[in-house]
């Protein structure tokens, strides 16, 4: 076990060096001069440009900008945006509001999905079953941006029920995170009710009958907690993906979260910017995915990691 | 003859004590897409304390179904009850609300199943699913059913049972797995418990000592055991009558030492003939030829004739009711008599 967790750290280090690298070339050779417009009308002074240059390390060749800018973010300096603010405090400012509006859609994903995919499950073939499978397929097929447009739309401006956009506080994000689970709730729904309809036929689940337990008993600790190991685990991977920020859906509602800055700095050209956000979101997903794998031998005893 | 041996020595369950389970006249069908099959077509069978019946049968002869039928597990939809009654102890199970027939499940009747590994919850320790029975049925404390799921272990011969409570179905052999499984079964010290073919799934060394442990445990409860089998062999030792089922129908139904030395039905006679003898090695093995019928399309008069080797045009034209051909010995064939004597040849 400890030995393990021990492989799956190392393993973490390759993986956060390949995508940094990428995400930093990538950003960098985006076509276009990143000062070019930063002087209002009239070009950048030169001094500007090379202080800018200087600062970043433009002139160096890729891999040396690349493995200085790494130097600097391994010793904690994670350098500072084009205004100069410090990167490491706009994500300490911002990391909150991403964390909530994905604990919000994790819990719309876990309340809903999972009693709709029980639900259904239970009624198979009935009323309710079709409504969610129906309603999950359409959920599927649309996407995000149109999802967040439409309920902004509705429940923003006609309803007025929710702010259209976001300030941050835990009210206005909870329109974003509705949207922001929807599309996984779905996923969460029918793997829940395929999961469930499969263990309902178990030998395990005839078994608790034949022992003359209660129903309830039967589905709910015996045939839900086997149907419950796929869907969690689904769950804990979103959760890791969500952490990471939710670009589209903070762009659409202005959420002042982690996504919506590396939006911005991909607008701009700001790599270190990029740069600095994914390394920590990509640590953030590595992590999240160790625990989840963890937790998957808790829930499933015949897993065992050694 | 075997029949007057039947009559003088007293048997379990012989005349005037109270049946324990009587199934009466049961038909249970199956409503799938491709038609109605029907799996179970009036069987009746009578269980008295103490006694073990083996119910004998090859794949879809409907013994386990009949089972189901009984616990009332059967997977509806598609599996229907559509006659018949289940009595224990004279009280009919089938027309019970549900939450009332729960009450005997596990607590009176209770059944084992062939593969204890897909039939135990993978995801929860033994002691866990055994101390459960006393939990839900007796509202023991966690602490106090756990003391009992223990001692239970220790009964069916579960080596070190107190360390290995905690572990999971998993981590054990199918042996023990089958152990644990009767343990489970007998926690409630059922009046009834039913084995579906609880020795299929494992090594020949092992069988003997789950039949063993199974008739022990029999014996000391004073328990009905019904032994569902398609193995000859395995019910000679243990069982006191036999009935053999055939196409969802009894077909014959004996003392078990009578049954060996002489059948009175051409089935059972076939499946004797097929058990493998080491005086007739080298010598093709006899296997009764063909396959049984289509349950969704039975043909008409004895459900047999297509193999049966002393088929007339009697057998095609009306089904054999199940008579008694001499006291104590039921037979299902037109020429049950001859059979039992010997005194037919194949046509």
């Amino acid at each position: 076990m400890g030995r393990y967790v021990i492989r799956r750290l190392l393993q973490m280090v390759p993986v956060i060096l390949g995508t940094t690298f990428l995400i930093y070339v990538l950003v960098w050779s985006l076509p276009g001069d990143p000062f070019a417009a930063k002087c209002g009308d009239r070009p950048c002074p030169p001094a500007y440009i090379e202080r800018m240059t200087n600062e970043y390390n433009l002139d160096d060749p890729l891999f040396i900008q690349y493995f200085k800018y790494m130097a600097n973010l391994v010793t904690g300096d994670f350098g500072q945006t084009f205004s100069g603010v410090d990167i490491a405090d706009e994500l300490i400012s911002r990391y909150p509001t991403t964390a909530q509006l994905a604990l919000i859609a994790i819990g719309v994903e876990i309340l809903i999905g999972i009693t709709a995919g029980v639900l259904a499950a239970l009624r198979r073939g009935g009323f309710v079953d079709n409504l969610v499978l129906v309603s999950t397929l359409i959920v599927v097929s649309i996407p995000v941006f149109v999802i967040g447009l439409l309920a902004q739309i509705t429940f923003g401006v006609q309803l007025g029920w929710f702010p259209v956009t976001s300030d941050g506080t835990f009210y206005s994000l909870l329109m974003p995170g509705f949207v922001l689970g929807s599309l996984s709730l779905a996923f969460v729904a029918r793997l829940m009710r395929t999961n469930l309809v499969e263990n309902l036929r178990a030998d395990y689940v005839r078994t608790a009958t034949a022992k003359g337990l209660p129903r309830k008993r039967v589905i709910g600790v015996h045939a839900l907690r086997n149907s419950l190991i796929p869907v969690i685990t689904f769950i804990g991977a979103d959760f890791g993906a969500l952490l990471g920020g939710a670009i589209v859906t903070e762009g659409i509602f202005n959420v002042p979260g982690v996504g919506n800055m590396i939006f911005r700095g991909i607008n701009q050209h700001e790599g270190a910017t990029v740069t600095a956000a994914v390394t920590v979101l990509v640590l953030v997903f590595l992590l999240v995915n160790l625990l989840v794998d963890l937790l998957y031998a808790v829930l499933d005893p015949r897993i065992r990691y050694d | 003859m075997a029949t007057t041996e039947a009559e003088t020595t007293p048997r379990p369950g012989a005349a005037g004590s109270t049946p324990l389970l009587e199934v009466d006249d049961l038909h249970v069908e199956f409503r799938t897409r491709d038609g109605v099959a029907k799996a179970v077509n009036g069987v009746s069978y009578t269980l008295h304390e103490g006694e073990t019946l083996a119910v004998l049968g090859e794949s879809g002869s409907g013994k386990s179904v009949t089972a189901q039928a009984i616990m009332g597990i059967l997977d509806t939809p598609p599996g229907f009850v559509t006659g018949g009654e289940v009595r224990f102890r004279g009280q009919d199970l089938l027309t019970l609300p549900d939450e009332e027939r729960r009450a005997y499940r596990g607590r009176s009747i209770s059944m084992i199943f062939q593969d204890a590994l897909s039939a135990l919850n993978p995801v929860f320790p033994v002691g866990w699913q055994i101390a459960e029975m006393f939990r839900v049925h007796e509202g023991l404390s966690k602490k106090d059913a756990r003391k009992r799921a223990v001692e239970l272990m220790e009964q069916v011969r579960i080596p070190a049972a107190r360390e290995r409570v905690n572990d999971y179905p998993h981590q054990f052999s199918g042996g023990m797995r089958q152990r644990i499984m009767i343990a489970m079964s007998i926690a409630l010290d059922p009046d009834v418990l039913i084995a579906d073919e609880p020795t299929t799934a494992l090594d020949v060394t092992v069988q003997a000592q789950i039949m063993q442990l199974l008739s022990d445990l029999q014996r000391e409860r004073n328990m009905g055991l019904i032994l569902i089998t398609h193995d000859l062999g395995v019910v000679a030792d243990v069982a006191d009558k036999i009935e053999v089922m055939y196409s969802g129908r009894i077909m014959e139904q004996a003392p078990v030492l009578d049954i060996y030395a002489t059948p009175a039905h051409p089935y059972t006679k076939g499946l004797l003939e097929s058990i493998p003898r080491v005086d007739l090695k080298g010598q093709e093995l006899s296997a009764i030829k063909g396959l049984p019928p289509n349950l969704t399309n039975i043909p008409a008069g004895c459900e047999f004739r297509p193999r049966c080797p002393y088929a007339q045009q009697i057998c095609q034209d009306s089904r054999p009711p199940l008579i008694e051909v001499v006291p104590g010995r039921f037979s299902a064939c037109h020429f049950a008599q001859e059979v039992l004597e010997g005194d037919i040849q194949p046509a």
